[in-house]
């Protein structure tokens, strides 16, 4: 665990305590052991690319997922691991403008390429209004999906305003609205155990009526 | 995830032969499909070649009146494209009824048509799988067997294609365009691109090792009503249990494929022309010969009755 950024007394602190076996499995020195035998070592290769504004070169065994580029070596840990298989959307962040499960791609496809994290949409002093808005309506109990969930809804709201259709649309050749049926559709990627569902989407209604 | 060394190819032929040459070697294009199944260790190529710089971009209309989908194009730009739309409404509803926004925005054309079976025993290394590993045996058949094909299966792969884009395009009668390491290309009506199980359920299109999907051609617009009707167990984010592409014409003739029911998006052109007399007509000769398990022969009723629905759609 040589490479842990230094441990405030936060809530990751508290549950880095709790949870090495767990989170080493992802961290990058403990990949070449936990492969199988039959495996090469690892080689890295370099890859530079742009994350919430700040240029990162770094050298990663082509293995490593953007998600792992993100969390493990560049300790942008507000985007978060769920299933890791592109299921349930925690990994949520925005590439080139597009939402994109971090999970399913590795991160040297992203040379050159622009990537924003919860990090990146806001801070504590300066919500994104997708922030202060789940706050103002309860969008989430465990917190844990809500990075991918703000992510996601923030790229959904955009693709409602480039007219990207979809499933529930009626009439594929007028553009869509964000009603509360298409915020549904498009938000399926994005699962929350927790149940918040309706209140989600009551912040991005709300935000999504502060733009109309 | 097996350890694999990654190049980014500079042209088509020079990422055809990188994937001809080297053993165990893979395109890598979205990648959603591929990571996943490399991380459950089902895929272990040792080498990927990453096909994204190649251009494969673009939509562009052709002279004779129909559309060229290069195969990079995101699932998302297709269904998005206002030719599409306005043409082709069957391609983007199939497109819109698959997946999550976050995979459509990565998944591309030509990753979508290669994509893999869902078949669960498939994705489980512990089991028997001809698919997975040949000659293991099938641990689909007499297992758990609902989500599985009905038609067109074989007695070493019960499996079916997933997806939902290839079959608008089959009822499109698109044509998958190919290059190889030669610089040869090849135009594979999609009818053909993918296989039946049979004896070899390990192989599931006929395209070769090192052929590189470069566009998809879709003929002229068909005009008339365009469908895709997807019944799933949940309303959004789910694998068709079984799905319609149908293109309705005024006089009630038409185009009928189904999903989620076999090795392939399942047309039969002969049960198209049984359009005008109903569901159950076309149904019954689409799935003539069907070899149902008890779990899923409630897919036959289903394709039937979500048949009728398009077609009383078509009339109102």
């Amino acid at each position: 665990m040589a490479n842990w950024p230094e441990l405030e007394i936060s809530r990751r602190g508290v549950l880095a305590g709790t949870t090495v076996t767990a989170v080493a499995v992802g961290a990058p020195a403990f990949t070449e052991a936990s492969a199988p035998p039959r495996a090469q070592p690892a080689r890295t290769m370099p890859v530079a690319f742009s994350v919430n504004g700040r240029k990162q070169s770094l050298a990663l065994d082509p293995r490593t997922t953007l998600l792992d580029a993100l969390r493990e070596h560049l300790h942008l840990t507000g985007t978060k691991k769920g299933c890791d298989h592109g299921q349930c959307g925690a990994c949520t962040v925005i590439v080139e403008g597009k939402r994109i499960n971090s999970c399913l791609s590795l991160a040297v496809m992203h040379e050159g390429q622009e990537i924003t994290t919860i990090e990146g949409l806001g801070t504590p002093d300066k919500l994104h209004p997708m922030q202060a808005a789940f706050i103002k309506h309860d969008g989430y109990q465990c917190g844990y999906c809500t990075p991918g969930q703000i992510c996601s809804a923030v790229a959904v709201l955009d693709e409602i305003a480039r007219g990207v259709p979809s499933h529930v649309q009626e009439d594929l050749t007028v553009g869509p609205r964000a009603t509360r049926q298409e915020i549904r559709e498009r938000m399926s990627g994005n699962i929350c155990r927790c149940g918040a569902y309706s209140n989600i989407v009551d912040a991005m209604a709300d935000v999504a009526g502060d733009n109309a | 995830m097996r350890a694999f060394t990654y190049e980014r190819a500079p042209d088509p032929i020079a990422a055809a032969k990188a994937v001809t040459q080297r053993p165990g070697a893979r395109f890598i294009a979205g990648g959603t499909n591929l990571l996943d199944l490399m991380k459950l260790e089902v895929e272990t190529p040792t080498h990927l070649v990453d096909v994204q710089d190649l251009g494969f971009n673009k939509i562009e209309t052709v002279s004779q009146g129909g559309l060229r989908i290069g195969a990079l194009v995101t699932n998302t730009d297709l269904a998005s494209d206002e030719r599409v739309r306005r043409d082709y409404a069957v391609l983007s509803r199939a497109i819109l009824a698959g997946a999550s926004g976050q995979l459509r925005n990565k998944a591309t054309v030509g990753g979508n048509l290669l994509q893999r079976t869902r078949c669960p025993y498939f994705y489980d290394t512990n089991m028997a799988c001809n698919k997975r590993r040949p000659g293991s045996g099938c641990a689909a058949i007499g297992g758990y067997s609902r989500q599985l094909g009905v038609v067109g299966v074989s007695k070493s792969c019960i499996a079916t294609f997933p997806g939902d884009m290839a079959v608008a395009l089959r009822v499109l009668d698109a044509v998958v365009e190919t290059i190889n390491a030669h610089g040869r290309t090849r135009s594979i009506p999609i009818a053909d691109l993918h296989r039946l199980w049979e004896d070899n359920p390990e192989r599931d299109t006929v395209l070769t090792t090192g052929e590189l999907i470069t566009a998809i051609t879709l003929p002229p617009p068909l005009g008339g009503q365009h469908f895709y009707e997807k019944v799933r167990d949940r309303a959004s984010y789910a694998f068709a249990l079984v799905s319609v592409a149908a293109v309705i014409q005024p006089d009630g003739t038409g185009r009928v494929a189904f999903g989620g029911v076999a090795p392939k998006p399942w047309r039969v052109e002969a049960a198209d022309a049984l359009l005008p007399q109903g569901a159950a007509a076309v149904t019954a000769r689409a799935f003539e010969g069907a070899t149902p398990t008890q779990d899923n022969a409630f897919k036959l009723p289903l394709a039937t009755r979500a048949l009728a629905y398009v077609i009383e759609q078509a009339r109102t």
